[in-house]
């Protein structure tokens, strides 16, 4: 992964300094709590329920087995023993004590991490495929991209105090795995007729109160011209989004109000003075960034004859390798990822024994790194074949081989009301009820590949929207409620969910997800997914199989009350 | 007097900031005496009246974050003094109109930053071209705007180009590849 040469290492250290004073002159009373908010949010800090959440930016998901073991101790001396991944490739604590934070900061600077902007209305952590740089079905690896946008928007003095946050996500690849659509920017990268590489560029994607697919503001974008760009882009939005109200304050309402042909004019009206200017990248930077991502040089494996002999004999083996083992571009290695969804713990949550246990297994068979995922998941990028029957022994033994990736419970879930100021509603609970009603793997293999994602509130930080079942926490006269979406998908179909009706009580959900879950059986056809099916036969038959059992369960409910 | 930070000093300030109350009419609203900032308003109203002394160097013309810095595009070379009004720190806007008129409409006089400024922006109103800083009046002790001066180098290179380094960090140092510092 990326190393930071001692540049990227003053910057940070500058970062650290900076915010000790930022927190002294806070605590001393010489900076009021609304004029410290902006800066502690720009580097990641909120007041939550029961104490601050710290933020922690994972660069597009990249970590290292040293900063594992850096994230671990943080967890077992600043927090309770735990840390979360967030479904943007974070890390958060939800412990810490504000005194302790500029600490915690300096701890991290010395392994090359930061909070830098990982909230505020900033430019924040940049977001890509957790198989960057291996995928089979990659034609162009983003991560040196993305940490080229990570040095142009981290203190960009311009665009620190934007209309609302403003999330980059970046693909390389034939199958979209970082949901560019759902991105203020997405850029996808692209070759033109004449092969040069450049960016198709997606604007105003979001999730939260008013869900939007990005549209297409730029077909090719010149790789030179990529900063130039994003550049007229923020600055149209920093101008011209709207300040007056937080709700309507993200990019897509300005693309909106304006339609996307008017946003494009003004963009490219704008651009016109950028083009060429000293911003404009040079092959000389793209090959220094790239290089100092250092990735182990591997060369083509014979395939591993015990490692097919094994799935052949091991019936466990085989069922966590065909969920968890991905194809690789070099022939004998493949990717694993690592399951953060038991049944019964909150989605994407690692101890502080696990981060260590983690960073010992990067170190032993993925040449010391990791990838965050935005499922909430963790990967090891290349690990040889040869190694994965031993890998899977050791990963089971720190629990995180659950074969369920990409399954019914592997679900991904916002912190919600255990912990989040913000949320309307709990979303662990829901979680954990939904995967004990499925903790038959039989079962779960038989339902085939299934996304469910809850949020706790508009926010959609669970990305419910985008999940083939969506659920979000809503208030209803101050109880818990939960509205639920069918057909939402991520990737190059990325698609909204419909609700399909009135909320229901947290006690009533794994019985709506039964109900949803059996109208696909009943209606599938050959090996279609449940999305497939949703898509085939409309919204409108899940939505009355759910309520018609939901209601012969209250008429059974009341008779026997009787 | 206000203080004000020019060229990385406190100094006593010499001018006097215009705001309209509701009611005031632009083209008729009475100038105080000495140097005086005017709002856009007023400097669009009288233009020809006021020429001179904005040519004489003792008014100049502040910008609300709404208003387009193309506006005052003809007059840029007759005005010693540009402000920018921040009605709230975390209102933003006044970083691109400081952008645009240092870089699009080449102005090379003054660019006051004036309103809602605090010294945890210092660094990037910097960056974007102020040349002076004017933290409202009473906001900060004698004692705190000195301390608060450490605020002007929070980051002594910056990755990106700006109005102050044009030139993004790749270009303004050598920097290696990985292979060449571990040989």
């Amino acid at each position: 992964m990326y190393q930071y040469d001692e540049y990227d290492q003053r910057i940070v250290d500058e970062r650290v300094a900076q915010f000790a004073d930022q927190t002294r002159r806070y605590l001393a009373g010489e900076l009021s709590e609304d004029e410290f908010r902006p800066l502690r949010l720009q580097n990641g800090l909120y007041i939550q329920r029961h104490a601050p959440m710290l933020r922690i930016a994972v660069p597009y998901g990249n970590l290292n087995s040293t900063q594992l073991r850096t994230l671990g101790h943080i967890a077992r001396t600043y927090d309770r023993g735990y840390g979360h991944i967030t479904t943007r490739q974070n890390i958060q604590f939800n412990w810490p004590r504000l005194e302790d934070v500029p600490e915690i900061l300096d701890l991290l600077a010395k392994v090359q991490m930061h909070a830098i902007q990982t909230s505020g209305n900033c430019i924040r952590n940049v977001t890509s495929d957790p198989f960057a740089g291996v995928a089979p079905d990659e034609h162009v690896d983003p991560r040196p991209w993305c940490e080229i946008l990570r040095q142009w928007s981290t203190f960009h003095p311009e665009f620190a105090f934007l209309p609302r946050k403003f999330k980059i996500a970046v693909n390389g690849a034939r199958e979209d795995r970082a949901v560019i659509q759902v991105h203020d920017i997405g850029l996808d990268i692209v070759r033109n007729a004449a092969g040069e590489l450049g960016f198709r560029v997606l604007v105003g994607g979001g999730l939260g109160r008013t869900p939007i697919i990005g549209e297409e503001v730029a077909a090719f974008v010149p790789w030179q011209q990529i900063l130039n760009y994003c550049e007229a882009v923020l600055r149209v939005y920093n101008l011209h989004g709207r300040r007056d109200n937080a709700y309507k304050a993200r990019i897509k309402i300005l693309v909106k109000a304006l339609g996307v042909t008017e946003f494009a004019r003004q963009v490219e009206e704008e651009f016109a003075h950028l083009k060429d200017g000293p911003s404009t990248l040079t092959q000389a930077e793209i090959d220094r960034v790239a290089s100092r991502f250092n990735d182990p040089v591997l060369s083509a494996l014979e395939a591993d004859a015990g490692y097919r002999a094994q799935l052949v004999a091991d019936k466990a083996f085989a069922a966590w390798a065909r969920r968890s083992v991905r194809g690789h571009r070099v022939a004998g290695y493949a990717s694993v990822v690592l399951s953060l969804k038991p049944y019964g713990v909150a989605p994407g949550d690692l101890t502080a024994e696990q981060f260590d246990a983690v960073a010992d297994l990067a170190d032993r068979y993925a040449f010391g790194e990791v990838r965050s995922t935005h499922e909430q998941n963790i990967v090891l990028a290349s690990v040889r074949e040869a190694d994965l029957h031993q890998l899977w022994q050791d990963a089971r033994a720190i629990g995180l081989a659950t074969p369920n990736i990409g399954l019914l419970t592997d679900i991904i879930a916002c912190p919600g009301g255990d912990f989040c100021a913000l949320a309307n509603a709990k979303s662990i609970p829901i979680a954990n009820a939904i995967q004990d009603r499925f903790d038959d793997l039989d079962h779960l293999f038989d339902i085939g590949e299934l996304e469910i994602n809850i949020s706790g509130c508009m926010n959609a930080c669970g990305h419910h929207h985008v999940g083939h079942i969506g659920i979000l926490g809503v208030d209803k006269n101050g109880a818990e409620f939960y509205q639920v979406t069918v057909g939402g998908e991520q990737g190059n179909q990325a698609a909204l969910g419909k609700v399909i009706g009135p909320s229901f009580a947290a006690a009533e959900m794994p019985d709506v997800i039964s109900s949803l879950i059996n109208n696909y059986i009943d209606n599938r056809q050959d090996d279609e997914r449940f999305i497939d099916t949703v898509r085939r036969i409309g919204v409108e038959s899940f939505k009355t199989r759910v309520y018609a059992e939901r209601s012969a369960r209250q008429q059974a409910g009341e008779s026997a009350h009787v | 007097m206000s203080e004000i930070i020019k060229s990385g000093r406190v100094q006593a300030d010499e001018w006097t900031v215009l705001r309209l109350a509701e009611g005031d009419d632009p083209a008729a609203v009475a100038l105080p005496a000495g140097r005086v900032i005017v709002p856009l308003a007023v400097w669009l109203a009288r233009r020809d009246a006021l020429h001179a002394q904005a040519e004489a160097g003792v008014l100049g013309v502040w910008l609300a974050g709404n208003e387009d810095p193309a506006v005052l595009a003809g007059d840029l070379s007759a005005l010693a003094l540009i402000a920018v009004d921040f009605p709230k720190f975390a209102d933003g806007r006044g970083y691109s109109i400081a952008t645009l008129l240092r870089t699009r409409h080449g102005y090379g006089g003054e660019l006051r930053a004036i309103g809602d400024v605090l010294r945890d922006q210092f660094f990037f109103l910097l960056r974007c071209g102020f040349s002076v800083l004017q933290p409202r009046e009473g906001k900060y002790s004698a004692a705190q705007l000195e301390a608060a001066l450490t605020s002007l180098r929070d980051f002594s290179e910056p990755y990106q180009g700006a109005v102050d380094r044009p030139e993004p960090l790749f270009r303004r140092q050598p920097r290696t590849p990985l292979h060449k510092e571990a040989a």
